[in-house]
């Protein structure tokens, strides 16, 4: 979302200014400062300020990017990877590092252009094909301080994660060329069009940039979450179930691996969130702290939960738990305070294990690894309660307008539940008819004795663990 | 000669070992197994899908021992394997026809 601080030089004495400017005269063979005039004197203390800020600003922004991409490769994929039987882990890490490949191409080519370019306000438009005008101007309906070159790389490491993580519910049976095939058309036919109505010029749901409904999305609660989510319910349901389930034991092969994957998660969502703030900005100190805390209190919702009904709280609950809160946090943590923080990641905590250990067991469809159980509830859970706890305090865009249910605006709830309907259709449409071409053209299962011999050796020729 | 067969917990290996070495058993031959006798296995929950484990390890050592030999060491794997507990496995004992050293050819109690 595309926050604008304007900073305002008119503070501050000459003093101090005439001192920063000495300062800057010394590293280079400029003019003596005693000749130039005060205004040009002032003009270049200003060039030199707004360069300063504008240098922190991209150096947090290019660290925020390098941070969600560290989400998907390793982190996404060794917490994937440790949870599919050993026959299965090569193939579920090459789902994730294959996206950060194949997406990256086609968002270069055009997934940029139609997600942020200017067009309708349901999908981007022609103008940025082949990142034609990105480069290190600032675009400002976006990010005013930063190249544009920055916010375009920043967005392609979400457009990275968000079919990456569909992959967990498809592992362990789906055909690497199907499974390439789908994600790459989803990135166009699903996502794409979710930014650009969220975060787009002129998207529907951006009231800040023209839209109609003003949908709160700090860092892609609908964009990012509620698509994969939901993407993966359908994708499960229509393949079916994995061979031999739910009647044989399919325990994770290395929760080791699951756990170092979802510590990286954490870390990397501080890029995710916290660089939503597009600045180097107290807003994105918010929004590291909301991430932060909704983690922690879903990971001891989670685990208390199991703890309560299982009587032992397992390192699989209390990892999946932080997961989850940091999913619910994301659209809201650029809009609410850290009490709000924990209870949003309490409340997600609780429900996703709900939804996960019972509810799942109960309908019998078999998300493998509870992509929808997480992402999609989480999601949905977090977007909605982004209309509840929003408050004009935390973010300057609202300028003192009341904005979620507490603090005074409760349609604020409604305008969410807009966002996640459109994030719920759109996904639910794409997708199935994304799966229903590919099967027909190529077909979307492995035969059943390649599923039982492992997708390792049969897709990819090699196996994990030669040991 | 007698074989001597003996599944046990794994946490006990290395006092059984040291019970045979202390009477004067040469040598043993030890694996590392999974089975279940009348202990029952455990139960393991991931993300609300239970699994019942009732495979669980032990160790499987054999020992070939001459005849006089042979009580002493079972009393030996006795006195050291036992817990008390239900899971602490089982002795097999069984008739040897002939033992053969391969290097050199040797028979019998000669070869143990």
């Amino acid at each position: 979302m595309a926050i604008v601080f304007a900073l305002s030089l008119g503070w501050g004495g000459l003093a101090s200014a005439s001192c920063f400017g000495a300062q800057a005269v010394v590293s280079r063979p400029a003019p003596t400062p005693y000749l130039a005039s005060t205004s040009a004197r002032l003009a270049r203390l200003e060039g030199e300020m707004r360069h300063a800020r504008d240098a922190g600003d991209n150096a947090w922004m290019l660290t925020s990017a390098a941070l969600v991409l560290l989400m998907t490769g390793p982190g996404l994929a060794l917490f994937y990877g440790g949870l599919v039987r050993k026959k299965n882990v090569l193939a579920t890490l090459m789902q994730s590092f294959s996206l950060m490949a194949i997406v990256t191409v086609l968002w270069a080519l055009l997934g940029f252009s139609l997600a942020f370019g200017r067009g309708s306000p349901f999908l981007g438009g022609v103008e940025y094909l082949f990142l034609r005008g990105v480069g290190a101007a600032p675009n400002l309906a976006y990010a005013a301080h930063i190249p544009f070159e920055t916010y375009m790389v920043f967005q392609l490491m979400f457009a990275i994660i968000t079919p990456a993580l569909i992959c967990g519910a498809f592992a362990e049976r789906m055909k690497f060329s199907a499974m390439v095939v789908f994600t790459a058309l989803w990135s166009l036919v699903v996502y794409a069009p979710m930014a650009h109505m969220v975060w787009g010029d002129g998207g529907l749901l951006n009231a800040s940039r023209g839209g109609v409904f003003p949908t709160l999305d700090f860092a892609g609660g609908t964009v990012v979450h509620i698509t994969s989510g939901v993407s993966a319910l359908v994708t499960a349901l229509y393949l079916g179930r994995r061979i031999g389930y739910p009647r044989e034991p399919m325990p994770p092969h290395n929760v080791v691996l699951s756990f170092i994957g979802a510590c990286l998660l954490w870390v990397g969502w501080f890029g995710f969130n916290a660089g939503s703030a597009l600045a180097a900005s107290p807003l994105a100190t918010s929004a590291f702290v909301a991430t932060h805390f909704a983690a922690a209190a879903a990971a001891v919702g989670w685990g208390g939960a199991e703890w309560i009904r299982n009587g032992k709280p397992s390192v699989l609950g209390a990892i999946s738990g932080a997961v989850a809160g940091l999913v619910a946090i994301t659209p809201a943590s650029g809009f609410v305070g850290p009490m709000a923080a924990l209870v949003i990641g309490l409340v997600a905590g609780v429900i996703c294990y709900v939804m996960v250990a019972q509810v799942k067991q109960r309908l019998g469809y078999d998300d493998s690894l509870d992509a929808f159980g997480v992402h999609g509830v989480g999601g949905t859970v977090g977007a909605l309660l982004t209309g509840v706890f929003a408050a004009r305090v935390i973010n300057p865009v609202f300028k003192n307008h009341p904005v979620g249910l507490i603090d005074g605006h409760p349609a604020q709830v409604l305008d969410q539940l807009v966002g996640v309907v459109i994030a719920w259709t759109l996904a639910a449409v794409g997708t199935f008819i994304i799966l229903k071409l590919v099967d027909a053209l190529i077909g979307l299962r492995v035969p059943p004795e390649h599923e039982i011999q492992g997708l390792d050796i049969t897709q990819h020729g090699e196996e994990a663990y030669n040991l | 000669m007698k074989k001597i067969e003996a599944i046990i917990q794994p946490s006990r290996f290395e006092l059984v070992k040291g019970a045979l070495q202390e009477i004067g058993v040469q040598g043993m031959t030890i694996s590392e197994v999974r089975g279940h006798g009348r202990q029952k296995g455990h139960t393991e929950v991931y993300r609300g899908s239970e699994y019942t484990v009732d495979l669980l390890p032990k160790i499987k050592l054999e020992t070939v021992v001459p005849d006089p030999l042979a009580e002493a060491a079972v009393q030996a794997i006795l006195k050291s394997a036992k817990t008390g507990k239900i899971g602490d496995g089982k002795i097999f004992v069984s008739s040897v026809e002939e033992t053969i050293r391969i290097r050199n050819e040797e028979r019998g109690d000669a070869a143990l």
